[in-house]
């Protein structure tokens, strides 16, 4: 058939599939196209196919093989296309997606939590027996300052201003912003084959235990501890976590197994999104915790209870939800 | 690395093409976006500073969802960022199909190791080093910025009684026949005259008679002797 006929013959369908095109590109409000007609578009975009490649096999004109690509393309991506946004997703996903993923990877959890935790212990342990060993980790302002915020002659731990409603506000902005970006850095830094994502487990550690173990030394553990244990059921949690995540895409370029380096690296940063996602999610609710809850004057013990139970809280979240329903152990 | 055409299968066995985004026009977006994150960072600053502490955890808020999510909330909504729709371009998965949420995601979160150790320059070395311009998080998202593609008005061939061509075309010859009779509008009569005059020893014609009688082939070619 000749290229003209070709084009008499098929023009219609062509440009009934383009209308439709730029309908559905349109917000669903503003639709023209009944549910009905755009229902055709999947039969339509076959037979444009079926067009297009006889067009590029009889060899019609550059410009007509054109056209049809252009549309064989948008039809693609629209019939193709992933994407599925629900709210009942995200439900489902904090409910127990969430929790059953992160099972899944619970060795990278045990690494990234020892990476954390030993040097954070070890540091500790150094600094609450030796007074200087604090000032090789950080230099005398900061020191001066943490000090200062928990000082126990402050009226509210944390700051050493006093701190009213306004300010509790204010620093949940700071702790949203500034920790949940670690979260996603430690993430981000497992494509640098781990090493990012280790060194800042690392120095994380190193710094939370120093501290820790300083002001245990000079005597301000009541206002230091009753202020951190109740957040850092969700915060260190999450940090782990996200520590879990970086390391799952480091492994799987350092190690890809039997797939190439890159095959691997894509189908091990999709098991690890599920976890920073997740964490992302615990550390808004840390920042929640520890700029409303935390920063509180209540009496030592009463925070110390609070946080015992967000701690087994979160154990039995993590540990039990969606296990007998899913099947993931 | 010169050519920047990826072809790729969809289901139906029809190979569809796509035009990579290189490093350049990458940049530029990127810095059009900057210019529009800046822009709402002092919009939303401003107003918000005469809030006090309240405003300014607000705001500390609202520049940490513009800092990580701006990008993904653009390229679920309209394939691009606003940079990059300024650009022409768009983001897709390597398999043709629209970006999705959790490819989204990655790319923009691996963002910060990109940036590394500073203005991107690891992005940048990952983007010359591979064939396809991808960025770290593009490797581990599986997505390509590739230029948004054009609606092109098709030009019509010329109107010209068709003539039946003295020998038998092989495909190829058919289709630059038709090519050329597509894109002879456009070019200056010294250039179609030049070009036609190459088939003189087939046509015996020279200067727009030449020309005239090879846009009759091509008309013969795509419609036959009948209108």
């Amino acid at each position: 058939m000749r290229q003209r006929g070709f084009e008499q013959q098929h023009r219609e369908q062509w440009e009934r599939m383009g209308q439709l095109l730029d309908d559905l590109d349109r917000s669903s409000r503003r639709r023209q196209h009944s549910a009905a007609e755009l229902d055709a578009l999947p039969g339509l975009y076959r037979e444009v196919c079926n067009h297009y490649a006889i067009a590029r096999s009889r060899h019609y004109s550059p410009a007509l093989e054109q056209q049809l690509h252009e549309l064989v393309l948008r039809g693609h991506r629209q019939l193709y296309s992933g994407r599925t946004a629900e709210l009942w997703r995200l439900v489902q996903f904090i409910a127990y997606g969430f929790p059953c993923a992160l099972r899944r990877q619970i060795r990278y959890f045990w690494l990234a939590a020892a990476l954390l935790l030993l040097p954070g212990l070890l540091l500790g342990g150094f600094c609450y027996l030796q007074p200087d060993v604090i000032y090789s980790v950080m230099d005398e302002d900061q020191v001066a300052t943490m000090e200062s915020m928990y000082d126990p002659a402050n009226r509210k731990p944390g700051r050493s201003l006093e701190r009213t409603a306004e300010t509790d506000l204010m620093m949940f902005g700071h702790y949203i912003s500034n920790n949940i970006g670690i979260g996603f850095r430690t993430f981000a830094g497992g494509i640098l084959f781990g090493l990012g994502t280790v060194l800042l487990l690392l120095f994380n550690g190193v710094v939370l235990g120093a501290v820790a173990g300083h002001l245990t030394r000079i005597g301000y553990q009541e206002t230091f501890w009753s202020f951190v244990s109740g957040h850092g059921a969700f915060e260190l949690t999450a940090i782990v976590i996200c520590g879990a995540s970086g390391l799952i895409i480091g492994h799987a370029l350092i190690a890809p197994g039997r797939l190439p380096r890159l095959a691997a690296l894509k189908q091990r940063a999709r098991v690890a999104l599920p976890l920073v996602m997740g964490a992302a999610f615990m550390l808004l609710i840390a920042a929640f915790v520890e700029a409303f809850w935390s920063s509180s004057s209540l009496s030592a013990p009463i925070k110390y209870a609070v946080a015992g139970l967000f701690w087994m809280l979160v154990l039995l979240y993590l540990g039990l939800a969606g296990r007998k329903r899913h099947g993931t152990g | 690395m010169l050519d920047t055409i990826r072809s790729y299968e969809t289901p139906e066995g029809v190979a569809l093409s796509l035009r990579l985004a290189g490093p350049v026009v990458r940049s530029c977006a990127w810095a059009i976006d900057m210019l529009i994150r800046a822009g709402l960072y002092l919009a939303i600053a401003i107003p918000f500073s005469f809030l006090g502490g309240l405003g300014f955890g607000l705001s500390l808020v609202l520049f940490f969802l513009i800092e990580w999510f701006y990008p993904v909330l653009f390229e679920m909504r309209q394939g691009a960022t606003p940079g990059k729709k300024a650009m022409g371009l768009e983001v897709i998965q390597d398999n043709g199909t629209p970006v999705s949420w959790s490819a989204s995601l990655i790319r923009n979160l691996l963002r910060a190791a990109d940036f590394l150790p500073f203005l991107y320059a690891a992005g940048l070395v990952s983007m010359l080093l591979n064939r396809n311009f991808q960025r770290l998080g593009d490797l581990a998202a599986g997505t390509l910025v590739v230029y948004r593609s054009r609606v092109v008005e098709r030009p019509a061939l010329p109107d010209v009684p068709p003539v039946h061509p003295p020998m038998q075309f092989v495909s190829e010859e058919k289709r630059s026949l038709l090519e050329f009779a597509e894109r002879a509008p456009q070019l200056t009569q010294a250039r179609r005259i030049e070009l036609a005059e190459i088939l003189t020893d087939l046509t015996n014609q020279r200067g727009e008679a030449a020309v005239h009688e090879l846009l009759a082939y091509a008309g013969w070619l795509a419609q036959g002797q009948g209108r």
